[in-house]
């Protein structure tokens, strides 16, 4: 490695060291923007902790399209998933959080499974078509099953356990929110690590020419399957969470439009570095609660208005925004 | 037969059109052929038969005493097949190092690990440093490949293979497009392909052709009409005749 800097010096020596430091600020910002809502805003944090979740959710898509390339509209499955195997759990007696969201993750990821196995079969629209295809099925499965998911009243009245059996979850929320920003912050690091693994850039190269990577002597399949897996354990844990909090499951979980917001979260914020999923979310969400407080009836407009700003100013979503600024500071 | 690499009577038709009829030919170790012939004599594609891209309807394609026919493309990379592209295919948002580093890690079946980091192995770094030194590749070793000259990627192409340690190497056109002022340097890295190395060329360039190759093979309309040694082919008849676009329009099936 030494060998390379030092011939490359003229070319790009500080291109070896940013990564590492940008990741540590990023992760002390998510932290301090953590911090803030808390402070700033101790009477909304039920809003906040579904922030967290939805960002959960929205993370695990640019893990497939933003790293992988393949489009999803289906993403609330996986979500739905955790969300309802940690509902159940949880009305069949285990109460206990951290353990919900190990379940909720472990449903994710073998839905998961289950969807990038039929996905990967498929290319290009017809991809998008089963994705759409498998969380409507999802949505119909959990409508159907009334008796273990409560239908379209929702699975309602859990009750959780103290965390770590001394923190209480209060009216206020503030043990879930607390709970939910560490999950997030341990997601993301691991997240981090995954995407800088041999195995990400094996992602990165399939994203931009899989018959590329083949003729490296790469399987395209298995390794689509294994971002899959991740992804759906990432937004398992994200629906684990969401059920966690409001105690209570309901059918819009498993929906395509919750699919397709978070997805349209993603493009807000950019795709493929993990921070524009987290921008997205808070902007889209934060807007939506801003705006349809102030104006009940208009506020899918100004939404929609806000988006097709944000996709003609900054096609690269906002997060490329900020890599504009510091690109031109450099 | 000691022959390295062997095609059988590799035939390929798409609809009713023989874009390969036939087609025999062996390589050994360390040979080095030039394969030509006009415009739609089915050069790129004998090279996706024998890579596995393409199905072949009839033949067979045997490594090193193996019949890899029924193999995929990637397994037959694995067992030492390796190509190039006519239109290089690289990911422009990368750097030729992470290119480099991810063909030596894929080669060790380090490729898809997720606990360990892209640039943690000191060894591979080495190898990786080491190919892009022998190619002149280094000072753009950190630049995206978006933004390096085009001869330089053609390099970078080569550079890949090589970190497959491939036992046959296709070259498609490997100098297709690059500016004249640059075909020296595409020129020098072909000369100093490892030694050991079977490695079929195809290209348009006859220069080059003749200072690379041993042996020639002619393709035209799918079949092979002329092989032999450099400095006959331009006295075939038939080679002529084909030229001249006689055999340029590929005859339908009987």
């Amino acid at each position: 490695m030494q060998t390379l800097v030092q011939t490359g010096a003229v070319t790009k020596v500080h291109s070896v060291r940013r990564p590492w430091l940008r990741d540590v600020i990023g992760i002390l910002a998510i932290v301090i923007a953590g911090a803030v809502g808390y402070w700033l805003f101790p009477d909304n944090l039920a809003l906040l902790t579904r922030i967290i979740a939805v960002a959960l959710l929205v993370l695990s898509i640019d893990l497939i399209v933003g790293y992988c390339g393949v489009a999803t509209l289906g993403q609330a499955a996986l979500f739905g998933a955790g969300a309802y195997a940690a509902g159940i759990a949880c009305v069949n007696g285990v109460t206990e959080p951290m353990t919900l969201i190990a379940i909720g993750g472990t449903a994710g990821a073998v839905a998961g499974l289950l969807m990038g196995t039929i996905m990967l079969r498929a290319h290009g629209l017809a991809q998008l078509v089963l994705s759409i295809a498998i969380v409507q099925l999802f949505h119909e499965a959990a409508n159907k099953a009334s008796s273990i998911t409560g239908g379209s009243d929702g699975l309602a009245g859990l009750m959780i356990s103290p965390l770590f059996g001394i923190f209480e979850f209060d009216l206020w929320g503030k043990t879930a929110y607390l709970m939910g920003l560490a999950l997030l912050l341990l997601v993301f690091i691991a997240l981090k690590f995954v995407v800088s693994s041999p195995f990400g850039m094996l992602c990165r190269g399939i994203k931009q020419d899989p018959l590329r990577i083949r003729a490296m002597g790469a399987f395209v399949f298995p390794v689509l399957l294994k971002m899959f897996v991740i992804s759906g354990a990432v937004a398992g844990m994200g629906g684990a969470l969401a059920a966690i909090s409001t105690q209570v499951v309901g059918l819009d979980s498993v929906s395509f439009e919750l699919s397709a917001n978070a997805l349209v979260m993603l493009v807000l914020g950019g795709l493929g570095t993990l921070y524009g999923a987290l921008i997205g979310t808070v902007i889209f969400m934060g807007f939506e609660h801003v705006v349809s407080s102030i104006n009940p009836f208009h506020w899918m407009t100004m939404v929609g208005a806000l988006l097709i700003a944000v996709v003609l100013a900054a096609p690269g979503g906002l997060s490329s925004l900020v890599e504009k600024v510091r690109g031109e500071k450099a | 037969m000691s022959d390295l690499f062997r095609v059988e009577n590799l035939s390929k038709s798409f609809g009713g059109l023989a874009v390969s009829r036939d087609i025999s030919l062996s390589m050994a170790a360390g040979e080095r052929l030039a394969l030509i012939g006009p415009n739609g004599a089915g050069k790129t594609t004998f090279v996706n038969l024998v890579t596995g891209q393409l199905k072949p309807g009839a033949g067979r394609v045997i490594l090193g005493g193996e019949d890899v026919t029924q193999l995929g493309a990637v397994r037959r990379v694995r067992k030492g097949l390796v190509r190039t592209f006519q239109v290089t295919r690289l990911f422009s948002e990368l750097t030729p190092e992470e290119h480099v580093t991810l063909t030596v890690l894929q080669r060790e079946g380090k490729a898809s690990r997720i606990l360990s980091r892209f640039r943690g192995n000191s060894g591979v770094a080495d190898e990786v440093h080491d190919i892009l030194g022998a190619l002149g590749l280094l000072e753009v070793a950190r630049r995206k490949v978006g933004q390096i000259a085009y001869g330089q990627q053609r390099l970078l192409e080569i550079a890949i293979a090589l970190a497959l340690k491939p036992k046959v190497l296709l070259l498609d056109e490997p100098a297709a497009g690059v500016p004249s002022v640059d075909t020296p340097r595409i020129e020098q890295a072909l000369e100093r392909l490892p030694s050991s190395l079977a490695v079929l060329m195809i290209e348009h360039d006859m220069d080059l052709v003749f200072r690379f190759a041993k042996r020639v093979v002619v393709l035209a309309a799918g079949e092979i009409i002329f092989e032999g040694a450099p400095s006959e082919v331009a006295a075939d008849p038939k080679v002529r005749e084909a030229y001249l676009g006689n055999y340029a329009h590929a005859r339908s099936v009987a």
